[in-house]
């Protein structure tokens, strides 16, 4: 049996933000969920980039689709 | 329609022409027997259901859903799909081996890892709980202390009564596209419904263009409604109290885990990966017992902004004889005495006497079924 190794890998890296907006999220976090800045901006930016990751195309090519209607059709789920 | 989870719908199928291929090369490889819940992740893994997973969770993957409740790329999910061995396994890391379920292969798999875990750290980091009542914690009990990590390719599919029923995400996108639904609700069911199950989904239903029924078919506790009742009990519901072009059936073939919320994020991530857009999230949703409190499946969405698929929260209904109605207290002023509940146990109990539960509780059509099943409970 050949186990690996577990490798202790960092899980949070520094962003530098400019000070008066730090103290700015310091006030508006109060008496909320958020225990933290870094929290807070971490919240914030995981739904700003899932909002641009949703804007891509679809995943089906053409022939891919009819193939699967065919199987729908079959399964009566299509008319 | 939503992307699918992580941006991309795996596809880990065996293509039918290379099927004999693979089979002929899986006779000769080392073979690990899984289990019926094991075979399932692995068909969930292939066939997208589970994207982005494309095989059993490596080790940082593992630990980072415990501790973070996302993969390593920070991507939301919640639950970790594992396979679990016992020491003994004469397994290498970079061997590829066949999964075999009731002696059959049903995938291939490249070890690209082997490694320990902490049993009760799991337990207490998915479940919340080291009590052995909780189904979840016992199961750990009997599992292997290794996990093994890779990626699975699917050579055949399980059998099953209920193929049918087994769409893919692939294949449900396509569907909500040719039904003209730009909005599709998901429904996670593990119950033959009753009034409160259809009007929640009617409800919702009442915002969004489509309502995607999707039972849990696979182990259950004991006292759960078998796997065929809950088909055939919404089969005639569907048929009788929904418009035919608003409401899809099919299956999602899992073993529940009973890990309340995190449980819940994960089930929203599946039917998003089944082309979603909204996702019904009761009461307790897939707890057990009482070990949640009755919200924090729904509290729990808030760790997520960027989950892609909006969770719609639904208090508890129930029948009102004032109202005349189904309601819930966020619409009902009156008092309990005049409140019928959907209770589960009390319908359970009425239907193992042979008795009919009230009209107000559940659709005649939907008791008929029941009742001509035979014993509708899992033993």
């Amino acid at each position: 049996m050949v186990f690996k190794v577990p490798e202790k890998e960092k899980k949070f890296t520094t962003v530098s933000i400019p000070t008066p907006l730090f103290k700015k999220i310091q006030e508006r976090i109060k008496d909320t969920g958020f225990t933290s800045v870094s929290s807070y901006v971490t919240y914030v930016l995981r739904e700003i980039v899932a909002e641009e990751d949703e804007e891509e195309g679809e995943p089906f090519s053409k022939e891919d689709e009819e193939r699967v209607k065919e199987r729908l059709r079959a399964l009566g789920y299509l008319g | 329609m939503p992307k699918p989870h992580g941006g991309r719908l795996v596809n880990r199928e065996v293509p039918e022409h290379k099927r004999e291929r693979f089979l002929e090369q899986a006779g000769e490889l080392p073979t690990l027997n899984i289990t019926e819940g094991q075979a399932k992740d692995a068909e969930n893994i292939a066939k997208g259901v589970f994207s982005p997973l494309e095989g059993f969770l490596l080790q940082e993957d593992y630990s980072n859903v415990l501790d973070e409740k996302r993969l390593s790329n920070d991507l939301p999910w919640t639950l970790p799909i594992i396979l679990d061995v016992h020491n003994d396994l004469n397994v290498r890391i970079g061997d590829a081996i066949t999964l075999s379920y009731k002696d059959r292969p049903l995938a291939l798999m490249q070890v690209e890892e082997v490694y320990k875990y902490n049993k009760k750290e799991f337990a207490q980091k998915v479940y919340g709980t080291l009590d052995v009542r909780h189904p979840g914690v016992a199961k750990l009990r009997d599992m292997g202390d290794l996990l093994v990590g890779g990626k699975i390719t699917l050579v055949r599919e399980m059998e099953t009564p209920f193929s049918k029923y087994n769409l893919r995400p692939v294949e449900t996108r396509v569907l909500f596209k040719e039904k003209g639904w730009r909005t599709v609700v998901g429904f996670q069911t593990r119950n033959a419904p009753h009034l409160g199950h259809e009007y929640v989904q009617k409800t919702a239903l009442t915002f969004v263009d489509g309502v995607f029924i999707n039972p849990v078919i696979g182990r259950k506790k004991r006292g759960d409604f078998r796997d065929e009742v809950i088909l055939e009990a919404y089969n005639v519901l569907i048929e009788h109290y929904y418009l035919k072009d608003r409401a899809v059936m099919s299956i999602l073939p899992f073993e529940m885990r009973y890990a309340g919320p995190r449980e819940a994020v994960f089930h929203a991530i599946v039917r998003k990966n089944f082309g979603c857009t909204h996702f019904i999230v009761g009461r307790d949703h897939a707890g057990v017992g009482d070990f949640y409190p009755p919200y924090a499946a729904q509290d729990i969405f808030d760790e997520f902004p960027d989950l892609g698929i909006i969770p719609l929260f639904f208090k508890t209904f129930y029948y009102c004889k004032k109202c005349g109605g189904v309601v819930n207290e966020k619409i009902c002023p009156h008092g309990e005495e005049q409140h019928i509940k959907f209770s589960g146990t009390r319908i359970r109990e009425l239907l193992r006497r042979g008795q009919r539960p009230p009209r107000e509780m559940m659709r005649p059509e939907v008791v008929d079924v029941i009742l001509r099943s035979g014993n509708p409970f899992v033993e």
